[in-house]
């Protein structure tokens, strides 16, 4: 594989299709650009969201009024749910880092319809940008919660209407790029990527895709219903002329939570594509991974219901709403357990992007047990909306996706630059983190357990320790962003050079493109004559 | 850059996934009208009973037809007559209009007796009349704005049509609009016989 190391400059970044700056970039067709672009809104967004997270922690120093009082308290946890949610989770993995690699995973010189990828990163632009305008205008930020429960939604005198239609605009972007991935990974594959030498992130992408076309519509007629409600007043969800709130959350959930599966499953991707390669040795159980993508994308689409347990709900529809949720878990574990094997015997390197890897692991599964228990009605009556649901949700969607963003910016993100951050630096950075992170969510759920609720500005004074370790926890914690953030930063422009496979990995955007890839990925077509992680017939080993 | 890569079965392949995502959009719809029959049939079939069936059926009749139409266009186009194709495109356009110009009367009509969302005849009457119509109004409304991008989509391929850039060898582009339209054929004729007919 010596003749893909010979690199002539910059790769695509020498390449800029006869535009110059942003220019370049906004109106570049090149999967490459428009994932660097996704990933660089994506993390200013972050950034954003944990300030707002960094605010609801100081109001929740102490008891009573602190720094932002009740109205404000609202419209901070709104926000920070809105940006988190819809700007950073679910676009995250899938359309920065599935952008940047997925096409060089399978071999392709692009995405099936380069236009409406860049048509896809406009519309998230301008979802943000409209998100960022319903907070100065009119009535306000919105103060609903992400959920944008009725009738509360349609009561409030904030500016709920274009919040809304923001997250609207969003949707569009992520049906979108969910079509163009499903078409990307039918019909681009090289020769003899067959669908079994499918790196495992590109099956994830694939199942996501399909979640994504298919649930993101239904969120896309609830958020119309809202703006007909508060535009109008259809009445639907107004139980005074015969609307029903319940057929509100039922319809909601109905996207939002696939939607957690469109968060969650691209994560999983990387840390399939990480373990093997940090352990060299293949993947435990291929298929068994690649296949309980898609069994978790088809279960997680029937079981919204487990939000709604305390709503009133027949019995019975609780009860298969449960038993559904308790399948979920079976794929998720499959996973697991797929990933511990990977583990075992292996010749384990604790780079930084296995260090993140591993920490996912960890992390979801707390996370995801702490799902069981809400998942079963009679516990999830005793913890419904207190701190044990913030907790469970920060463990597998932060704990969860968070860290596997950061692995796959650890992962891949060089590759794309042609420079490496410190390693060392690189540890420090998540040693901080994984210390601040515990002792910011525990806390949470042991909270919750206790019995406080969540989304108040204020809580009884018994709670008081544990709230106190958590907000100092929450500096902690981003401590470590912060130096991991400058350490890549800083890393991708000034740092050391990084090869054309430092890693070792065997797939496709390792083996067979330059650092950093060239425009349209490849000098030739390549043919694929193994799979993904056939370390020894890809005759590849990580340098030391 | 992108011209040289047609992909034919591609191209279709992203057309059918975006038309799942028009369906599970109706869908949404369609589940609330599912629940409030179930809840409300008396008051449902009071109200379908003031939708007039002549309007209605009408515009079936004009869907239908203009769905006959750019079928027909694009076997126009295959067999290489492009002014025909044009002229049927123009056909479908005129008729998708004068489904919008139907559609108005119709909603004018109801609107000068006093149903419309939020009307005060509505919220005084029982509970499930006013559910009744504000489905009516969103889903159909919802419908004339996607037979409007419809329209638009294919007034735009016409032109395509007309300066050769789409021609009897590259015609998935006619095809897929040909599909969009067929779709909001499709969604019309569950829609009409759900709020004209069985009620």
């Amino acid at each position: 594989m010596s003749d893909v190391t010979a690199t002539s400059g910059r790769g695509f970044w020498d390449n800029s299709g006869g535009r110059s700056g942003l220019a370049a970039w906004i109106f570049s067709t090149d999967h490459k650009r428009i994932g660097l672009m996704y990933f660089w809104s994506i993390v200013i967004f972050f950034l954003v969201g944990v300030m707002l997270g960094l605010l609801i922690r100081l109001e929740l120093i102490a008891p009573g009024v602190n720094f932002l009082g009740a109205q404000r308290y609202n419209a901070t946890f709104t926000l920070h749910g809105v940006i988190m949610i819809f700007l950073f989770i679910i676009p995250g993995v899938p359309a920065a880092f599935g952008n940047l690699v997925m096409p060089i995973q399978i071999g392709a010189e692009d995405v099936a319809f380069p236009r409406l990828n860049l048509a896809s990163f406009w519309f998230y632009a301008i979802g943000a940008t409209l998100a960022l305008v319903s907070l100065f205008t009119a009535g306000g930020a919105p103060d609903t919660g992400w959920t944008f429960y009725v009738p509360f939604s349609t009561r409030t005198t904030t500016n709920v209407s274009l919040a809304v239609f923001a997250v609207f605009i969003l949707g569009f972007s992520g049906i979108l790029t969910g079509m163009n991935f499903l078409t990307t990974v039918h019909r681009l594959r090289a020769p003899g990527m067959t669908w079994t030498r499918l790196p495992l992130f590109t099956w994830s992408l694939y199942a996501t895709a399909w979640v994504q076309v298919l649930a993101t519509p239904v969120l896309a007629i609830t958020l119309v219903l809202i703006m007909a409600e508060r535009l109008v007043g259809t009445g639907l969800f107004d139980p005074a002329s015969g609307g029903d709130p319940i057929m509100y959350q039922h319809l909601f959930w109905i996207y939002s939570h696939p939607a957690v599966y469109i968060m969650i499953l691209p994560a999983m991707g990387v840390i399939s594509d990480i373990i093997p390669v940090f352990a060299r040795k293949p993947v435990f159980g291929y298929k068994a991974i690649a296949i309980s993508s898609i069994a978790i994308a088809a279960a997680g689409s029937l079981v919204w219901g487990h939000h709604m347990f305390t709503s009133g709900m027949s019995d019975m529809a609780v009860l298969v709403f449960s038993l559904l949720t308790f399948i979920v878990a079976i794929p998720s574990a499959i996973k697991v357990f797929n990933w511990v094997s990977t583990l075992y015997k292996g010749s384990i390197r604790l780079d930084p992007p296995m260090v993140y890897a591993l920490s996912f692991v960890l992390l979801f599964s707390i996370g995801g047990l702490g799902g069981l228990i809400l998942g079963a009605p009679g516990t999830d009556v005793h913890v419904h909306d207190t701190y044990f649901v913030v907790g469970h949700f920060h463990y597998v969607m932060f704990g969860g996706t968070g860290f596997a963003f950061f692995a796959a910016m650890h992962y891949w993100l060089p590759k794309y630059y042609g420079r490496t951050y410190n390693k060392k630096v690189a540890l420090w950075a998540w040693g901080l983190m994984f210390i601040g992170f515990n002792f910011l969510y525990m806390p949470m759920q042991i909270l919750g357990m206790q019995g406080m609720p969540r989304r108040y500005y204020d809580y009884v004074p018994k709670f008081a320790d544990l709230n106190l370790l958590a907000t100092i926890s929450s500096w902690v914690l981003a401590a470590g962003l912060l130096l991991m953030f400058a350490n890549v930063f800083y890393g991708l422009f000034r740092g050391k050079p990084f090869g054309t496979n430092p890693w070792g990995g065997a797939s496709l955007e390792w083996t067979a493109t330059a650092t950093p890839p060239l425009l349209e990925n490849f000098t030739e077509e390549p043919i694929v004559t193994h799979g993904p992680y056939d370390f020894k017939q890809a005759g590849v080993r990580a340098d030391d | 850059m992108t011209e040289q890569h047609k992909d034919y079965t591609g191209a279709k392949l992203g057309m059918w996934l975006f038309l799942f995502t028009e369906l599970i959009l109706f869908g949404g719809l369609f589940i609330l009208y599912g629940v409030y029959l179930n809840r409300y049939p008396q008051e449902f079939i009071t109200g379908g009973g003031e939708l007039n069936v002549w309007f209605g059926g009408g515009n079936t009749l004009v869907l239908l037809t203009s769905s006959l139409t750019v079928a027909m266009s694009i076997s126009a186009l295959q067999r290489g007559n492009r002014s025909l194709c044009v002229k049927l495109l123009v056909a479908t356009i005129a008729m998708a209009l004068l489904f919008l110009v139907n559609k108005y009367f119709e909603w004018s009509a109801k609107i000068h007796h006093g149903i419309y969302p939020g009307a005060p005849s509505l919220q005084e009457g029982p509970p499930g009349e006013s559910v009744f119509f504000g489905l009516y109004y969103l889903t159909t409304g919802l419908h004339g704005l996607h037979v409007l991008i419809g329209a638009g989509i294919l007034t735009w391929v016409m032109f395509l049509v007309r300066s050769g850039k789409v021609n009897g060898d590259d015609f998935v582009t006619l095809e897929n609009a040909g599909l969009y339209w067929h779709l909001v054929d499709l969604i019309w004729i569950f829609l009409f016989p759900l709020y004209y007919l069985v009620l």
